[in-house]
């Protein structure tokens, strides 16, 4: 789960790291009344989307696609500008290089007071699953993309990992410190911050918080200046708060509806449906389409604990895609039976109407049952038993290249 | 010969008395695992009908393995309890056994939480986990085997090839085709597509290196991290046995999340392409095609005079 800068900006404040006064606004009327507010003649004026690179991102109008503003990230000196920023922002499509060209429509603003900055670093605390750790980033090199930086000068970047046990050392601290030169107030100020975000990270069960860039001001002083915060799925059942976190909006509908269901979607740019039992066989369904010439519309995976409720609520998700042309249900049997999966594909035909070709792979538990019910139904499908085939078929049905 | 678990090997259940426990620990039965007892803190002292006989449960791991002498333990209770349950179960084994081996099948279980656990079994040599969120192992016998897991039974058959995989409904996939070239298995492994496990893939190859019995081994990969290529790194220095490789996820776009946590490409690394690469590298034979995973281990048998 993601949330939003101003959102994270919150917590780390309540964690004791150092961050900007700021106000989350949702109109051009908040925007000027927070410039009044925070008495800073500097502000900066931030889209919030759940997405990178926003400084560098462009926003268009929604309806006519124009462009308004280059840059989703704006410093303003005066409350004309503030005023300029906010309504260029609020209510248009912001596209940066992590949203995808179609962009995220902003609804949401922070006015952040500005800063008087020395110098930039990087700073991320992450899950290194290679090392089972948390490792902790930090780089002289802030501001920038990290991804080029670990490309082009990899020693730039200083690694620290956390033992599970023993905790966060003071001389790993130190050695971060040091890795960023920094000295005096700076040095102090910034082994506060780290023991505050490395308990933060524990705390709440956080699967990832960077800072980009954290700054030491003029002050010498050292300010998270951005960060960007995302949450590990599976301990949301110890942190009740984070429900009043969560943007359903920034979220695409149909996947959140999905996992409503206990289904695992994500939406993809082809035309043939999946519908398979677990993670891996489903990607492998996927890569299976694409060799035979065709293009998957989606990834989706119905679990282990799939009854008919889910497969029905999951075919017509399928279904609802305008540019279908085929579908393919890949199923191997364990505890999942192929006789009531062949139920609920049935049933959820019969409900929702199925106007595209229907290709079935069933094995494993109960297979011939199910290809007996599909074969004995009204249903216009083509069952088969291998994945070989069960690819080659829906390809060739909807009359694409099957190489 | 067969890896970690064999025909006979003494099994528990941690949570046997959950619904989940006592469906699977009953087709572990049927399938013909020696399952000696079970776990649920608070009832101990009772027993569970199981397929043929009825089996004590008790209320700790140290008082299970102390009565029955078993070597390994199967974990099927709820995301939020596995990691002390795996903690409990790895304290059992290396106090009181020197070692054992310990298979997690719940699914959901916190990160931050298996980063706690991966530490504790560190510290703990001759204890192995396998999982979480994972299928489990299995080593088919002559009739029956021994089952610790979820999987299909019936689909699997004695034989020499070794099976190791970071997914589930795709190994028993992986199975199906190596049946479908008149192959049987040794011993499979499904080590669980979370971001942070215990047992990975250079750890099975070494043991099916070392198991006379296991005459190839076919490895099923997925897109996220380096474990694919870590292993295929390895293999060069290390590894004699004709081994094929597939990696899931070719199609997958970059920045999402494929139903397993660990499944996600970032930054453009850990994509499919690098994987195969450094399979192909590490001279793997690779199917590139998943349909094919048994046309390339006929191919690799024939390669090594085996076929």
């Amino acid at each position: 789960m993601n949330i939003h800068e101003y959102q994270a900006k919150a917590l780390l404040r309540e964690a004791g790291v150092a961050v900007q006064d700021g106000v989350h606004c949702t109109s051009v009327e908040q925007a000027l009344a927070a410039y009044e507010t925070l008495g800073s003649e500097v502000v900066a004026v931030k889209s919030q989307i759940h997405a990178g690179g926003r400084g560098k991102g462009k926003l268009y109008r929604p309806d006519s696609g124009d462009l308004v503003m280059q840059g989703g990230v704006k410093i303003a000196f005066s409350r004309e500008d503030v005023g300029e920023y906010a309504s260029n922002i609020l209510g248009h499509t912001l596209v940066t290089k992590q949203t995808g060209p179609s962009g995220k429509l902003v609804k949401n603003l922070y006015v952040e007071a500005g800063c008087a900055i020395a110098h930039e670093y990087y700073l991320a605390l992450l899950v290194d699953r290679e090392a089972n750790s948390v490792l902790i980033m930090a780089s002289t090199e802030g501001g920038v993309d990290i991804e080029e930086v670990a490309e082009n000068t990899p020693e730039a970047i200083h690694k620290v990992w956390v033992d599970p046990i023993e905790g966060l050392q003071d001389s790993q601290k130190s050695s971060l410190a040091d890795s960023l030169g920094l000295s005096g107030s700076a040095h102090d100020s910034f082994l506060d911050m780290i023991g505050a975000l490395a308990s933060m990270f524990v705390d709440r069960d956080c699967s990832m918080i960077e800072v980009n860039p954290l700054v030491r001001t003029e002050g010498a002083t050292m300010v998270a200046l951005d960060a960007k915060i995302s949450f590990d799925d599976n301990a949301a059942f110890r942190h009740q708060w984070r429900a009043e976190l969560r943007d359903l909006s920034e979220e695409s509908d149909i996947e959140v509806r999905a996992r409503g269901h206990g289904l695992s979607y994500v939406d993809l740019d082809g035309d043939i449906g999946c519908l398979v039992n677990g993670a891996g066989l489903a990607m492998a369904t996927m890569d299976v389409i694409k060799l035979c010439g065709g293009e998957p519309a989606n990834f989706l995976d119905i679990g282990g604990a799939a009854d008919r409720e889910s497969i029905t609520a999951a075919f017509g998700i399928i279904l609802e895609d305008p540019h279908l042309r085929g579908v393919l249900v890949n199923v191997f049997g364990g505890i999942i039976r192929c006789d009531m999966v062949a139920r609920s594909i049935i049933e959820a035909s019969e409900e929702v109407g199925l106007e595209v070709p229907l290709v079935v792979r069933f094995s494993g538990t109960n297979h011939e049952e199910g290809k007996e019910l599909l074969d004995a139904s009204d249903l216009d499908v083509l069952t088969t038993s291998t994945l070989a085939e069960a690819g080659e078929a829906i390809v060739k049905l909807i009359g694409g290249d099957s190489s | 010969m067969s890896i970690w678990i064999h025909e006979g090997s003494k099994i528990l259940v941690q949570g046997i008395t959950g619904s989940q426990g006592t469906f699977h620990a009953t087709r572990m039965v049927a399938y013909g695992t020696d399952i000696v007892g079970g776990v649920t803190p608070g009832k101990g002292g009772q027993t569970v009908g199981l397929p043929g006989r009825s089996v004590p449960v008790y209320d700790t791991m140290a008082e299970a393995v102390l009565e029955t002498g078993a070597e390994a333990s199967v974990i099927y209770v709820p995301a939020r309890f596995a990691a002390s349950a795996i903690m409990e179960a790895a304290d059992a084994f290396h106090e009181l056994n020197g070692g054992g081996l310990i298979v997690c099948i719940s699914e959901g279980i916190p990160t931050l939480d298996m980063v706690r656990v991966v530490a504790h079994i560190g510290q703990r040599p001759r204890v192995r986990l396998i999982g979480p969120n994972c299928p489990g192992i299995i080593t088919p016998g002559e009739s029956g085997g021994c089952k610790v897991g979820i999987m299909p039974g019936y689909i699997h058959a004695k034989g020499r090839i070794g099976v190791i995989s970071r997914s589930g409904t795709l190994t028993y996939e992986a199975v199906a085709q190596t049946m479908g070239v008149g192959e049987g298995q040794s011993t499979c492994i499904g080590i669980g597509g979370d971001p942070v496990s215990g047992t990975g893939f250079i750890d099975c190859l070494a043991a099916f290196e070392e198991d006379p019995e296991t005459e190839a081994v076919v490895l099923i990969g997925e897109i996220g991290g380096t474990a694919e290529e870590d292993a295929a790194e390895w293999v060069t220095e290390n590894f004699t046995k004709p081994l094929v490789g597939f990696v899931a996820g070719a199609t997958a776009p970059p920045g999402k999340r494929m139903g397993h946590a660990g499944a996600i490409i970032s930054g453009g690394k850990g994509t499919a392409e690098e994987k195969f690469a450094a399979f192909e590298a590490a001279g793997i034979h690779i199917a590139r095609d998943p349909s094919k995973i048994g046309e390339a281990l006929l191919e690799a048998l024939r390669e090594a005079g085996l076929r």
